[in-house]
C-alpha cells in the first residue's frame, strides 16, 4: 500500500482564506464534516423530521374528513395541507431518505473510502435542507404553496394580480422545488461518478450489490428528469411574476405543455422514489433467507430496463385531457409494459425467500410487507394502464390508493427494513426487536385500513383535494375508519422514534456482522471508522464477504470456513495511522446558503436581497476554488 | 475533439489505495474498477452538460411547439430579425471555441503566456456574443417586443437570455482561470482544470447552433 503519509487528523493547511476546520467531533464538525458517512445521517435525520411534518399534514388533512363538512380546516387550510404533504412526502422524505442510505452504504459496498467528491455532496445536503426551510417558511411569509404538488397551470402560473392562488405560495413552491433540483442533481452525479470510478479492485459492475446499482439507475434518472421540471419551474415563475406567456391560453400558450414537461419529470420521479427501495429489499431478503438473490442479473437489467422505459409512460398521467386516440394507446401500452420487468422483479424476491432459511427479523417483514403491499399497488397500477377505467378513476380516490399503496407500502416499508437492518451498522446498536414488531404489526394494519377503503371511495365518486363532502353519500363510515388508520400509522412512526432515540444508548452491541451479512460493509466495525477499510478490499465474487465466511460441501449445504475472522481482525486491529482523507470544510455551508437567500430575492423582487445572495453564492464559489486540497 | 482525449495519466494503478474522495481540483484520482477512462472530474462534468442538454431542451421543444401560434399582436420574427447581424456575432463565438481549443493546447504544453493570451481572447470573443445579444435585445425592446407581448418575445427572451447567462457564467470563469494563472496557482499540472472550463464552453457554444439554427434559420411559419 502506497498511502499519503499523513494522520487521519489533518495536516496543516498552506493557502486559502480560512484555515480548514478540523474538528471531526462536536457541532461545529457536522456543519464541516466532509465524510459521506455523517453526511448520510443528516440526509437521515432531516428526512425523518420532514416525515413528521408530512405526517401531522396528512393528519389535519383526514381530521377535516373525518365526518362530513368538515371544519377543521378552511378551503384554503386545507389546500395547502394537500400541497405541502405531497411536496414533502416526495421531495424531503422520498428522496433524502434514499439519498442518506446512498451515501452511508454506497461507498462501503463497493469498497472506497469516500464519495467522489465529499465538498459537493455537502452541498448537496445543505441545498436540500435549505430548501426545505425555504418551502416551509412560506407558512410564515404569507401562505404555503396551495397549486397541489404537481402544480398545474394555468391555476398556478396565473399573474400574481390576478388574484387566482392568494399569497405567494406558488412562488415559494416553483423556487424550492428548483433548489431542491440542484441539490439532487448534484448528490447524483456524485453517485454515478463515485460508483463507476471508485469500486475496489475485482468490484466489477456485476459483482455490485443490487442496491448500488438500483441507486446507480435513480442517479441517472435524476441527472435527466430533473432538468426538466426545473424549465416547467422557470416558466411557472416567470409568467407568475414578469408576465411572460408560456401557460395563458388567451394568448395562444398551451396549459398542456406544462403537463408535458412536469410528467416527463415525474414519472421518473417514481421511478427515483421506488428503485432505492427495490435495492433495499434486494440486500435485506438474501441475508434473512440465508441465500443469494435468485437471478441477480435479472434482477439488475430489470432495474435498468424500469429505468428506460420509465421515460416513455408519463402521459398516462394525463389520459383525462384528450390527447388523442394514438397517443393514449401508446401510452397505455407502455405502461402494460413496464409492469413487466417489475413483475419479474416480485418474482425474484420471491424465488430468493422460496426454501431459504428465514429469519423473521423486524427488517426482514418489513421487506415481506414491501412485497405485499408493493404488489397491490403495482396492480391497481396496472388498471390505469386501461384508458377508459383510468379516465373514470382520474381525480379519485382511487388514484391516492394506488400511489400510496407503492410509495407508502412498497417505498416506506423498504426503507424501514433498511433502518432495521443498517441501524447497527451505523449506530453500532441493534434496534429493539419487540418495538420493531410493534412497529411493523401497527404500520401495517394502519396503512391498509388507511389505504384501502381509499380504492371503493374513489370508485364510488370521492373526487380527490376536495376539502368536504356531504353526509349521504354512503362515504361517511369508510372516511371514519380511514381517520383512525392514519393516526395508528401515526402512533406506528412514534413507536420507531422512540425505538431509535432509545436503542441508540441502550440497544444491545451489535458487532461488525450481526444479520451474518454478505456484502462488504459488514467486513468493517459498527459503527465504521472514519477511514471505512484500513485496507481497501480486493473481491474475487459477487457476495465476496460472505464466500469468505462460508464455503459448500458436495450437497450444496453451507461449511463455514474457519479464517472468516482474521481479516476482519486486521480490519479492527488498524488505527488509520498513515491514511489520507479529505479535511473538513466551510464553504458547501457557505454556497449553499447563497441560494435560498437568491430564492427570496426571486419571491419578493427584491434586487437587494439577490445581491446579498449573489455575494454570499461567490463568496463561498472562489474560497471554495481556492482551498487548498487538505 | 482533442479535449477529450487528452491524456489521462492520473487513474491509480489497480490494488493501490484510493485517493479517500477527491474533489480538490485537478488531482484526482480515477477509479479502481479495472481502470477509469475519465476522472471524476471530467466524468461529472460530461454528467452536468447531458442534464444542461435536457435543459436547453426543454425550452427549445417549447420555443418550437409555440412557433407561429401568438394570439396576440406584437412584433414578428419576420419584422425583428437581422440575420447578417446574428450570424456574424454567432460566427464570433464560434470563433471563441477555436481560442479555447488553443489555450488548452498551450497549457498542456506549459507555455504560459500563450495560454493566458488564448485564454482572454476566448472570453473577449464570449463578451462581443454577449454584448451582441444586449443589442440585439434592446432593439427588439425599442421595436415594441417585451417578455409579455405574445408568445414569441416570452420564448425567445427567456430561452436566448439562458443562454446568455450561461456565455456569462463561461466568461466568469474563463477569467478566474486568468486571475489564477497571474497568481501562479494554474500551472501545466492543472491544464484539466482548463479542459474541464473548455467543455462547459464548447458545448455553451454547441447549444447556441441548435438555438440559432432554430430561432433564425429555420422558415418562419405563417403570418
Amino acid at each position: 500500500m502506497t498511502t499519503v503519509e499523513n494522520a487521519v487528523a489533518v495536516s496543516e493547511p498552506s493557502a486559502g482564506l480560512l484555515r480548514r476546520p478540523r474538528a471531526n467531533r462536536g457541532f461545529l464538525s457536522w456543519l464541516t464534516t466532509v465524510d459521506h458517512k455523517k453526511i448520510g445521517i443528516l440526509y437521515g435525520c432531516t428526512a425523518l423530521i420532514f416525515l413528521v411534518l408530512g405526517g401531522v399534514e396528512a393528519l389535519l388533512i383526514r381530521l377535516q374528513l373525518f365526518q362530513p363538512n368538515g371544519t377543521v380546516l378552511t378551503a384554503g387550510q386545507y389546500n395547502q395541507m394537500f400541497t405541502m404533504h405531497g411536496t414533502t412526502m416526495v421531495f424531503l422524505v422520498g428522496m433524502p431518505i434514499a439519498v442518506g442510505f446512498g451515501n452511508y452504504f454506497i461507498p462501503l459496498m463497493i469498497g472506497a473510502r469516500d464519495v467522489a467528491f465529499p465538498r459537493i455532496n455537502m452541498f448537496g445536503y445543505w441545498v436540500v435542507l435549505f430548501g426545505g426551510l425555504f418551502l416551509y417558511s412560506s407558512f410564515f411569509l404569507g401562505g404555503a404553496p396551495n397549486g397541489g404538488w404537481f402544480g398545474y397551470t394555468p391555476l398556478t402560473s396565473a399573474p400574481l394580480a390576478s388574484g387566482f392562488l392568494p399569497g405567494r405560495g406558488p412562488d415559494f413552491w416553483a423556487i424550492g422545488l428548483i433548489l431542491l433540483g440542484i441539490g439532487s442533481t448534484t448528490s447524483a452525479i456524485n453517485f454515478i461518478v463515485t460508483v463507476i470510478n471508485m469500486r475496489c479492485p475485482g468490484m466489477s459492475l456485476m459483482r455490485m450489490p443490487v442496491f448500488v446499482w438500483m441507486m446507480l439507475v435513480v442517479a441517472f434518472l435524476t441527472v435527466f428528469a430533473l432538468p426538466v421540471v426545473t424549465v416547467a419551474l422557470i416558466m411557472v415563475w416567470f409568467d407568475r411574476n414578469t408576465g411572460t406567456l408560456f401557460f395563458a391560453p388567451a394568448a395562444g400558450g398551451d396549459p398542456l405543455l406544462y403537463q408535458h414537461l412536469f410528467w416527463i419529470f415525474g414519472h421518473p420521479e417514481v421511478y427515483i422514489l421506488i428503485l432505492p427501495g427495490m435495492g433495499i429489499v434486494s440486500e435485506t431478503l438474501p441475508v434473512f433467507s440465508r441465500k443469494p438473490l435468485f437471478g441477480y442479473s435479472i434482477v439488475v437489467f430489470s432495474g435498468i430496463a424500469i429505468g428506460f422505459l420509465g421515460w416513455g409512460v408519463w402521459a398516462h398521467h394525463m389520459f383525462a385531457t384528450g390527447l388523442g386516440p394514438v397517443a393514449i394507446s401508446a401510452f397505455g401500452l407502455a405502461t402494460m409494459l413496464i409492469a413487466i420487468p417489475t413483475g419479474v422483479k416480485i418474482f425474484n424476491w420471491l424465488g430468493t425467500v422460496y426454501k431459504g432459511s428465514v429469519k423473521l427479523t423486524s427488517s426482514m417483514m418489513f421487506s415481506l410487507g414491501f412485497i405485499v403491499l408493493f404488489t397491490l399497488g403495482g396492480v391497481s397500477g396496472v388498471t390505469h394502464s386501461i384508458v377508459p377505467a383510468d379516465t373514470q378513476q382520474t381525480d379519485t380516490y382511487y388514484v391516492v390508493a394506488h400511489f400510496h399503496y407503492v410509495l407508502f407500502g412498497g417505498l416506506l416499508f423498504a426503507l424501514f427494513a433498511g433502518f432495521y437492518y443498517w441501524y447497527p451498522k451505523i449506530f453500532g446498536r441493534m434496534l429493539n426487536e419487540t418495538l420493531g414488531k410493534i412497529n411493523f404489526w401497527t404500520l401495517f394494519i394502519g396503512m391498509n385500513l388507511t389505504f384501502f377503503p381509499m380504492h371503493f371511495l374513489g370508485l364510488w365518486g370521492q373526487p380527490r383535494r376536495t376539502y368536504r363532502y356531504d353526509a349521504g353519500l354512503g362515504w361517511d363510515t369508510l372516511n371514519k375508519l380511514i381517520t383512525v388508520g392514519s393516526f395508528i400509522i401515526a402512533i406506528s412512526v412514534l413507536v420507531f422514534v422512540v425505538n431509535a432515540i432509545v436503542s441508540k444508548t441502550r440497544g444491545a452491541i451489535a458487532g461488525n456482522d450481526p444479520w451474518d451479512g454478505r456484502t462488504l460493509e459488514w467486513s468493517i466495525p459498527s459503527p465504521p471508522p472514519e477511514y471505512n477499510f484500513a485496507e481497501i478490499p480486493e473481491v474475487n465474487s459477487r457476495d465476496d464477504f460472505w464466500y469468505r465466511k462460508y464455503t459448500e460441501d458436495e450437497e450444496g449445504r453451507l461449511v463455514p470456513l474457519p479464517s472468516g475472522g482474521a481479516e476482519a481482525e486486521a480490519q479492527a486491529a488498524h488505527d488509520g495511522h498513515g491514511i489520507h482523507l479529505p479535511a473538513p470544510s466551510y464553504y458547501p455551508l457557505v454556497m449553499a446558503l447563497g441560494l435560498p437567500i437568491l430564492g427570496y430575492a426571486a419571491v419578493f423582487h427584491s434586487v437587494w436581497v439577490a445581491i446579498i445572495g449573489a455575494i454570499v453564492l461567490l463568496f463561498g464559489m472562489y474560497a471554495w476554488a481556492i482551498e487548498p486540497a487538505d | 475533439m482533442a479535449i477529450i482525449e487528452a491524456s489521462d495519466t492520473e487513474v491509480s494503478t489497480a490494488g493501490g489505495p484510493p485517493a479517500a474522495g477527491n474533489d480538490h481540483g485537478g488531482h484526482d484520482h480515477g477509479g479502481h474498477g479495472g481502470g477509469a477512462l475519465l476522472t471524476n472530474t471530467k466524468l461529472a462534468m460530461w454528467l452536468f452538460l447531458a442534464s444542461d442538454c435536457l435543459f436547453f431542451g426543454a425550452f427549445i421543444s417549447a420555443y418550437l411547439l409555440y412557433r407561429g401560434r401568438s394570439q396576440k399582436g406584437g412584433p414578428t420574427p419576420r419584422e425583428l430579425f437581422n440575420i447578417p447581424f446574428t450570424s456574424a456575432t454567432s460566427f464570433i463565438l464560434l470563433m471563441s471555441s477555436l481560442a479555447m481549443v488553443l489555450a488548452l493546447a498551450a497549457v498542456q504544453r506549459g507555455d504560459l503566456r500563450r495560454f493566458r493570451l488564448w485564454l482572454v481572447a476566448t472570453a473577449i470573443f464570449g463578451a462581443t456574443f454577449v454584448g451582441g445579444q444586449i443589442y440585439e435585445f434592446t432593439h427588439f425592446y425599442r421595436e415594441g417586443l417585451r417578455l409579455g407581448s405574445n408568445l414569441f418575445g416570452s420564448t425567445f427572451f427567456v430561452l436566448t437570455g439562458f443562454h446568455g447567462a450561461h456565455v456569462c457564467v463561461g466568461i466568469i470563469w474563463l477569467l478566474s482561470l486568468w486571475g489564477m494563472s497571474m497568481q501562479g496557482r494554474l500551472g501545466q499540472a492543472d491544464s484539466e482544470k482548463v479542459e474541464i472550463a473548455g467543455l462547459y464552453w464548447h458545448f455553451v457554444d454547441i447549444v447556441w447552433i441548435v438555438i440559432f439554427t432554430v430561432i433564425y434559420l429555420m422558415p418562419q411559419p405563417g403570418k
